[in-house]
């Protein structure tokens, strides 16, 4: 298979510069877009390609950058683009990769994203513990503005374009687009109300792009080689080549850039090698903490957006989260759960009141005080939290996703746990 | 109309508004917690939930929230639906997850929102069993009380506090079901309009101190219908009372003037009416110059003997009812009557009254001021004397970014949309002032000049506007903004006290309008009846300066709730006090004025009587007595039908009542004709029935004098107004003049005012808004006069600029406990500069010398002071001997000792330095 | 002169240093107040954590009022508003880890070093924090210490991580 977004990483990578990254067509698809390509050209390139977002929600990218006003039906004033380098989704670990190892790629990628949707200002949001992908993107965007990709009139071009890394103070809605967004200017991140979806109003009420790090990479080849060449690569209805990973106890755990509609079976046992010596699997969570859990009855279905969503989870980030026989499903979305609960920005009410108590709940039946009506409880939050529409972004349905998948995989051992609570307390608060 | 069909039902929208407000207007009961009809939505509480169906086809729908979601012709929406019933149950169940459930000892406890949509929802038992969140609470000053453990995080008090009234100390802090709303330390909250948060949180976080220490429920305060006298805005108040006392002060909806919100000096000045120095009894001057109280049927004995065959002269007041002022210019005769304005405003006040009377702009009410798309003030700071207004002006200026939005398609209420995409784009605001003000911090142009120069200004930008060649950069940058702005506001006012700045104001006003522009001028006033005592005022009316001079020639002054020692210099008073001129001196409270009198009467304050206020636009508004006034106390209007009736020569002798003053008034000139359509008189009947002032659940009328007796006494009887001290009666669809108070089955909160309105944030149901007395007859303010300036100052010699001061300059509010707490020291506010000049800093003391005075002040430096110029606070004590455009000298005060800062954090860190990193 | 005191020194609390690297982020964003996060990360980069006085003299320079820095301060998990220890250990708690045992590492941390979440050593070397998934769950467990991340957590690993301070401090 041909590797495409990791082809200068090697197995055991050392992060490349400039001069590395030329050698192998770096910067080609740039040369190539500012001397013959309009950005109206780059933008049906993009459509055509069928790229769609890897941030998590899969959204087609030309769409959303059609939304973008150009020309005329654009108010004087700059047009961001910010790529989101967040990476905070629980069981994520590719964005690192793609920037620790070849920033130039990203960088590219942004370049000509920038270019075709007429921004002249790029930001990298990134998560501050990344220290060492920021101190690599920003010798690397160095380098640009050197050899004039970055600056004004780029290459000769009408084109000018400034690019700054901006490491996160923490929190994990900042990689929410709007709530990053707000972080760039400077303010508490708490998500924005769409619409107006950022396209139209977003930094410093500004048409503003947010852009996943792994969507972003893609574009260099897809203008430098074109939208069928991208739509060939997948092996399902996806376009293009996706990393994939695998963390949880597996052999080899790990990120591997694979087609798009590779099967489940072959990303866990191929590349990550299987289960550990004695675990069986039980269930794994396709793509991120905030997807629903598949099982072992799932391992044929093809890595491809509808497909994994026809079968009730996400291909969200497409890193995949196993868990075993040994390990208990109640105690992992309590993790999640906890973890939900603690980044929840707090601007509504289900997501800031609604997941402590569910956190509540989970905790009492994972620490054996569990009752039987908790399960009702959980349910009845379920439906009240996860529904899209009931709270104000999409960090709260998220969170719901591993807890309602698991009651319904994994019901009974919520009530054994509860069997296990011989004492079976009381509500004392009833009434209150 | 479009229409929206809800449960099956079709109603009536209005095009652009949302699903939350239609609901509200069709009369359902959606709960809400973050939207607020003035603020906007968005979306933080998710209570206000309904399911909307995409199709007909539709049957599940999908939950939308009321408030974020614009109604369109034929959309299908559920409130009842199972799925949206049990959402919003949910939500009061997870916002009572951290919530102390101490409702029997919260003061909100009866009014409180969050009861009321709790049981709106139907919510009862919480399935929640592990611990609740707590908070520490923060002292935030005098007025406003802090308990955080209440809070359920709807961000109504940072909206209204950071983005409404643009407050800087103040904002949620932390995050996830941490999140804290107060101050970065303990200390007292600086904005203006902290008090609103009373009314703005909808549940028991930020609580009115004062009343706190003095507490009744709602439904046990008797209220009645007000208007606030601490200025000339006019906004509109509800007391409370019960035991005699007046508990607190809330905001009566009005939509022309003050809408949701009123400044701290009207929720909590007023506490003055409780003061232990108020005037019980008639008091009559002994030889030895002490006072002893007497049965006023001897005061009035003796009062004859003054009054008969005397030459009897009254002075009025700016701060007395337009009835009372006017019986006493009736009675004494117009070349007996004093206006008891100062010699610095009088003039100022008359010239007010011409550019209303000619002026080519619109004068707008409040309501309107909010619509201007460019601004400019001159010589007026809004902020400290008509914070209402600055309120309004700071709602203007955002008028850019809603019409950005418009054109972006956000709909207005999409508050936080809105301001994304304005950012800080602001419609113009230029301020030409000779001091900083609070509203320099959103103003596109400041100008410091003194106060001729001011005036200066403005003639020549009229001129400019009028197309004359004018060159000076300042003026011609100013004349494109204006002229680029479709509804220009032009804000000045009396509060430089100079006659050419309204002039000049008057001029730019006209101006515009000959520009065709939808001009508006809008004059601020001091005081809450200036406006009224002024427009009494004709050729025949003293000054206060000619009534000294006269004293050897008058026999006996009546004074009207005026204290002298305000508006008189020094030697004036000297020679009042020397004189042997009868001095009777009606007011509520004892002043240096009362101490210079024969014979003291007790006057009623505001909430113990009626009568009609003049505010800034000539619009005169009823206020009611709130309670009895206890022992000897009467309306001033009252005490003066007495004294006239000892007076041989008697015109009021025909006067049964109050409603007989208001007919007399109407009747005496023209421009009083509709003042009996200010209220409906004492006869209205609300379907056979008074106004109850009490509230259905009013309750222990017998327990309240019960340490007295248990025999409950008749309740008082109002033979003067339409109001009852009852609870018997409906309180539903009465004039807007004559609600006391708002309630509605179901909404014990002030939220009820929706019931009351004819749409959501539109005009009341019965709407009196007032009476407009001042007509225009727009033919233009004519040529100026022409007036003398004052040449180059020597140095150091500074003109005196009178700064007025939110707490403190008020006059009846400075006897109030906590406002004279946040009133600070007296203080000479000078520049940078000046102050290096002078070798003093921030704190210091600095000699004033000139004229009659020579005092040492306090000095406070300032951001920005027009060169020349320094600024003294207007209404201390310590200042009272300063004049307006007095020139002064100053001189370092070495023996000044600095005082201690005072009302600082008192209980130790905040709770934000926790910090959110370490949380576990 | 109290204010004026106040003044003149919360200008020195900010180094020349840092005051310049705050003017170069200024220069791209529309008004002060934006380069918020970014002061406060700078300050803290040297000091480790962000005083009152920082607080209120950043708030100065961004002409913004210390409450509404404060409000944004406390919103993010890597500004610290209170002292921390020379390097701050980020152990992440998340999903993988956790599956992976993060548990018992983070006892065998907190054993070695004697602290638990939100404490400092003794020494004042180390301040132990939980944090969100690292994103490194592919060799889990992990946490960062100061700027190193250390991956596949086992007894051993956080033995020698920590072996300086042990020596050092002869536990
Ligand atoms: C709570 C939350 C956290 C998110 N975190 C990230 C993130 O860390 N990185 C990311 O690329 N997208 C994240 N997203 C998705 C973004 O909002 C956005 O959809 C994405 O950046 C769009 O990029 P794409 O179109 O290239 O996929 C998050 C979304 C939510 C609701
Ligand atoms: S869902 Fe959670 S994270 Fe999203 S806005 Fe609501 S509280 Fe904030
Ligand atoms: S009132 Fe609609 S979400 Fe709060």
């Amino acid at each position: 298979m041909e590797r495409v977004l990791t082809r200068n990483i090697a197995d055991d990578p050392i992060p490349i510069n400039l001069a590395t990254y030329e050698a192998n067509e770096g910067y080609e698809g740039l040369k190539k877009a500012l001397t013959d390509l309009s950005p109206e050209d780059c933008e049906s390139i993009v459509k055509d390609s069928k790229l769609r977002g890897r941030g998590g929600a899969g959204f087609p990218t030309g769409m959303k950058w059609s939304f973008v006003p150009k020309g005329d039906a654009c108010t004087p004033g700059h047009k961001y683009l910010v790529c989101n380098a967040d990476e905070m989704e629980p069981g994520t670990f590719k964005d690192r990769l793609l920037m620790e190892f070849d920033p130039h790629q990203l960088i590219e990628g942004m370049i000509l994203s920038a270019y075709t949707l007429g921004a002249d200002i790029a930001y990298i949001f990134i998560r501050g513990e990344y220290v060492v992908s920021i101190e690599r993107l920003r010798e690397a965007i160095a380098e640009c503005y050197e050899k004039n990709y970055l600056g004004k009139n780029i290459l000769g071009s009408e084109f000018s374009l400034e690019m700054y890394v901006h490491p996160s103070a923490g929190r994990y809605i900042c990689g929410e687009e709007t709530a990053l967004i707000n972080a760039l200017e400077g303010k508490r991140a708490n998500p924005r109300a769409k619409p107006p979806f950022p396209q139209v109003s977003g930094l410093w009420g500004r048409p503003t792009i947010v852009n996943n790090v792994e969507t972003l990479c893609n574009i260099p080849h897809i203008i430098h080689r074109g939208a069928d060449w991208f739509r060939t690569l997948g092996r399902g209805e996806d376009s293009g080549t996706k990393l994939f990973g695998v963390s949880g106890k597996v052999k080899n755990p790990g990120c591997w850039e694979l087609p798009m509609g590779t099967p489940v079976r072959e990303i866990i046992e191929d590349c990550a090698g299987g289960m550990l010596p004695g675990l069986k699997l039980k269930g794994f969570l396709p793509g991120g903490g905030s997807t629903d859990f598949l099982t072992s009855d799932h391992l044929d279905l093809a890595m491809d957006y509808n497909v994994i969503g026809a079968a009730g989870s996400r291909m969200g980030t497409g890193t995949m989260i196993i868990l075993d026989d040994q390990t208990c499903p109640v105690g992992m979305v309590l993790n999640l759960i906890r973890f939900f609960a603690q980044e929840s920005c707090g601007f509504c009410t289900p997501c800031r009141d609604g997941l402590p108590w569910t956190r509540q709940v989970l905790e009492d039946i994972y620490n054996g005080r569990g009752r039987k009506e908790d399960l009702e409880t959980l349910a009845y939050q379920v439906k009240y939290i996860g529904g899209i529409g009931n709270t104000h972004c999409a960090l709260a349905p998220g969170a719901m996703e591993p807890l309602q998948s698991a009651l319904k995989y994994f019901y009974s051992d919520f009530e054994k746990l509860i069997e296990r609570n011989s004492g079976q307390q009381q509500n004392v608060a009833r009434g209150q | 109309m479009p229409k929206v069909l809800v449960d099956g039902q079709p109603i009536e929208v209005n095009e652009g508004e949302n699903l939350l407000e239609a609901c509200l207007n069709a009369g359902l009961d959606l709960p809400y917690f973050c939207w607020h009809p003035a603020m906007g939505s968005v979306g933080s509480c998710r209570q206000c939930a309904v399911v909307q169906y995409q199709s007909d086809e539709d049957t599940n729908g999908r939950i939308v929230m009321g408030c974020m979601t614009e109604v369109k012709e034929g959309a299908r929406f559920s409130l009842e639906t199972e799925n949206a019933v049990q959402f919003r149950e949910a939500i009061i169940e997870s916002l009572m997850l951290n919530h102390p459930h101490d409702c029997p000892v919260c003061s909100e406890g009866g009014e409180c929102h969050l009861q009321d949509m709790t049981v709106m929802v139907g919510h009862r038992d919480r399935r929640y069993t592990g611990k609740k969140n707590t908070h520490r609470n923060q002292y935030l000053g005098p007025l406003i009380n802090h308990e955080m453990n209440r809070c359920i995080t709807c961000y109504r008090c940072e909206r209204f506090y950071k983005d409404y009234a643009g407050g800087k100390d103040f904002g949620a802090q932390a995050s996830r079901d941490r999140v804290f709303f107060g101050r970065q330390t303990d200390g007292v909250l600086e904005s203006e309009f902290s008090g609103n948060l009373v009314e703005v949180c909808p549940t028991g976080v930020f609580t009115d101190k004062p009343f706190l220490a003095h507490y009744s429920r709602k439904w046990d305060l008797q209220s009645a219908p007000s208007i606030c006298t601490g200025c000339g805005v006019g906004c509109n108040t509800a007391p409370g009372e019960r035991y005699g006392r007046l508990k607190r002060i809330h905001n009566r909806y009005n939509y022309d003037i003050n809408g949701y919100f009123i400044c701290d000096r009207g929720r909590f000045g007023a506490g003055y009416v409780n003061n232990k120095e108020r005037i019980d009894y008639a008091g009559l001057r002994e030889v030895d110059g002490s006072y002893s109280a007497i049965r006023h049927e001897n005061a009035l004995a003796t009062a004859g003997q003054w009054l008969n065959d005397k030459r009897v002269v009254g002075i009025g007041s700016p701060r007395a009812s337009l009835e009372s002022n006017f019986l006493l210019k009736h009675w004494l005769g117009p070349a007996n009557f004093s206006s008891g304005l100062s010699d610095a405003e009088g003039p100022g006040m008359k010239q007010l009254i011409k550019v209303l009377s000619t002026t080519k702009a619109n004068v707008p009410s409040v309501r309107q001021m909010q619509s201007a798309d460019a601004i400019l003030i001159l010589g007026e700071d809004v902020a400290n004397t008509a914070p209402r207004i600055s309120l309004a002006l700071r709602q203007a200026v955002r008028n850019k970014s809603f019409s950005m939005a418009e054109e972006a398609g956000i709909p207005e209420w999409q508050d936080a949309a809105v301001r994304n995409l304005g950012q800080d784009e602001l419609s113009p605001l230029i301020i030409v002032t000779s001091s900083e003000s609070r509203l320099d911090n959103i103003a596109s142009h400041i100008y410091s000049l003194s106060p001729d120069a001011i005036a200066d200004f403005g003639f020549s930008l009229a001129a400019r506007l009028d197309g004359s060649d004018i060159e000076d950069e300042m003026v011609c940058g100013v004349a494109d903004i204006l002229s680029q702005a479709s509804r220009p506001l032009v804000v000045s006012g009396i509060g430089s006290f100079s006659p050419d700045i309204l002039s000049s104001a008057a001029k730019v006003a006209d101006s515009l309008s000959n520009l065709n522009k939808k001009a508006m001028l809008s004059l601020c006033v001091s005081e809450s009846n200036s406006m009224g005592v002024a427009m009494l005022s004709d050729e025949h009316t003293l000054s206060l300066a000619s009534v000294m001079e006269q004293l050897d020639d008058i026999d006996t002054l009546v004074i009207l709730e005026n204290d002298l020692s305000r508006r008189l210099d020094r030697s004036a008073l000297q020679k009042l006090s020397e004189s042997k001129v009868n001095i009777i001196a009606l007011d509520v409270i004892e002043n240096s004025t009362l101490n210079r009198a024969s014979m003291v009467l007790p006057a009623a304050s505001f909430a113990e009587s009626e009568g009609s206020l003049v505010n800034f636009e000539g619009r005169a508004q009823r206020y009611f007595p709130v309670f009895e006034p206890a022992r000897d106390r009467l309306p001033s209007w009252h005490w003066l039908i007495k004294l006239a009736s000892l007076d041989n020569d008697n015109k009021l002798s025909a006067l049964a009542c109050f409603d007989d003053v208001v007919s007399l008034l109407a009747d005496s000139d023209k421009k009083w004709e509709e003042i009996v359509k200010v209220a409906p008189g004492q006869t209205f009947r609300d379907r056979g029935q008074k106004i109850p002032r009490q509230t259905h659940r009013y309750s222990g009328r017998t327990a309240m004098n019960a340490s007295v007796s248990v025999h409950e006494p008749p309740q008082p009887k109002d033979n003067e107004t339409a109001l009852a001290y009852s609870m018997e009666g409906l309180n539903r669809d009465q004039p807007s003049t004559l609600s006391p108070y708002v309630w509605s089955p179901g909404w014990n909160s002030n939220h009820s005012v929706q019931k009351f309105q004819s749409k959501v944030d539109g005009q009341h149901k019965n709407q009196t808004p007032g009476i407009i007395l001042i007509s225009s007859n727009q033919n233009g303010f004519g040529e100026s006069v022409s007036y003398e300036r004052t040449g180059a100052l020597e140095a150091n010699n500074w003109t005196l600029i009178p700064i007025a001061c939110i707490h403190g300059s008020e006059e009846l509010s400075s006897y109030t406990k906590e406002i004279a707490e946040l009133s600070g020291n007296a203080f000479i506010a000078i520049s940078e500069d000046a102050a290096n000049a002078l070798g003093v800093l921030d704190g210091d003391g600095l000699q004033v010398i000139g004229g009659s005075a020579e005092i040492s002040l306090e000095v406070r430096v300032v951001d920005r002071m027009a060169e020349g110029c320094v600024g003294y606070s207007v209404g201390y004590e310590e200042t009272l001997s300063l004049a307006p455009g007095q020139t002064v000298r100053l001189a370092k005060d070495a023996s000044w000792i600095r005082s201690k800062p005072h009302l600082i954090a008192t209980d130790g860190a905040s709770e934000a330095s926790l910090g959110e990193s370490l949380y576990v | 002169m109290m204010e004026a005191l106040i003044q003149t020194d919360l200008a020195s609390v900010l180094t020349n240093e840092e005051t310049a690297a705050i003017d170069a982020e200024l220069e791209h964003v529309p008004y002060k107040s934006g380069a918020a996060i970014d002061a406060l990360k700078i300050v803290q980069s040297k000091r480790g954590w962000i005083s009152d006085e920082c607080l209120t003299a950043i708030s100065k320079h961004l002409e913004m009022s210390v409450d509404e820095l404060e409000g944004i301060a406390t919103f993010y998990n890597l500004i610290y508003r209170k002292p921390v220890g020379e390097k701050v250990i980020l152990f992440c708690d998340s999903v993988s880890c956790w599956i992976c045992g993060c548990e018992d590492a983070k006892e065998k941390v907190s054993k070695v070093l004697n602290i638990g979440y939100g404490e400092t050593t003794a020494d004042n070397k180390y301040t132990l924090l939980p944090v969100p998934c690292l994103g490194a769950c592919d060799r889990a467990p992990v946490m960062m210490v100061g700027d190193e991340l250390i991956t596949n957590l086992d007894d051993a690993k956080i033995e020698a991580t920590f072996s300086q301070s042990l020596l050092s401090e002869d536990y």
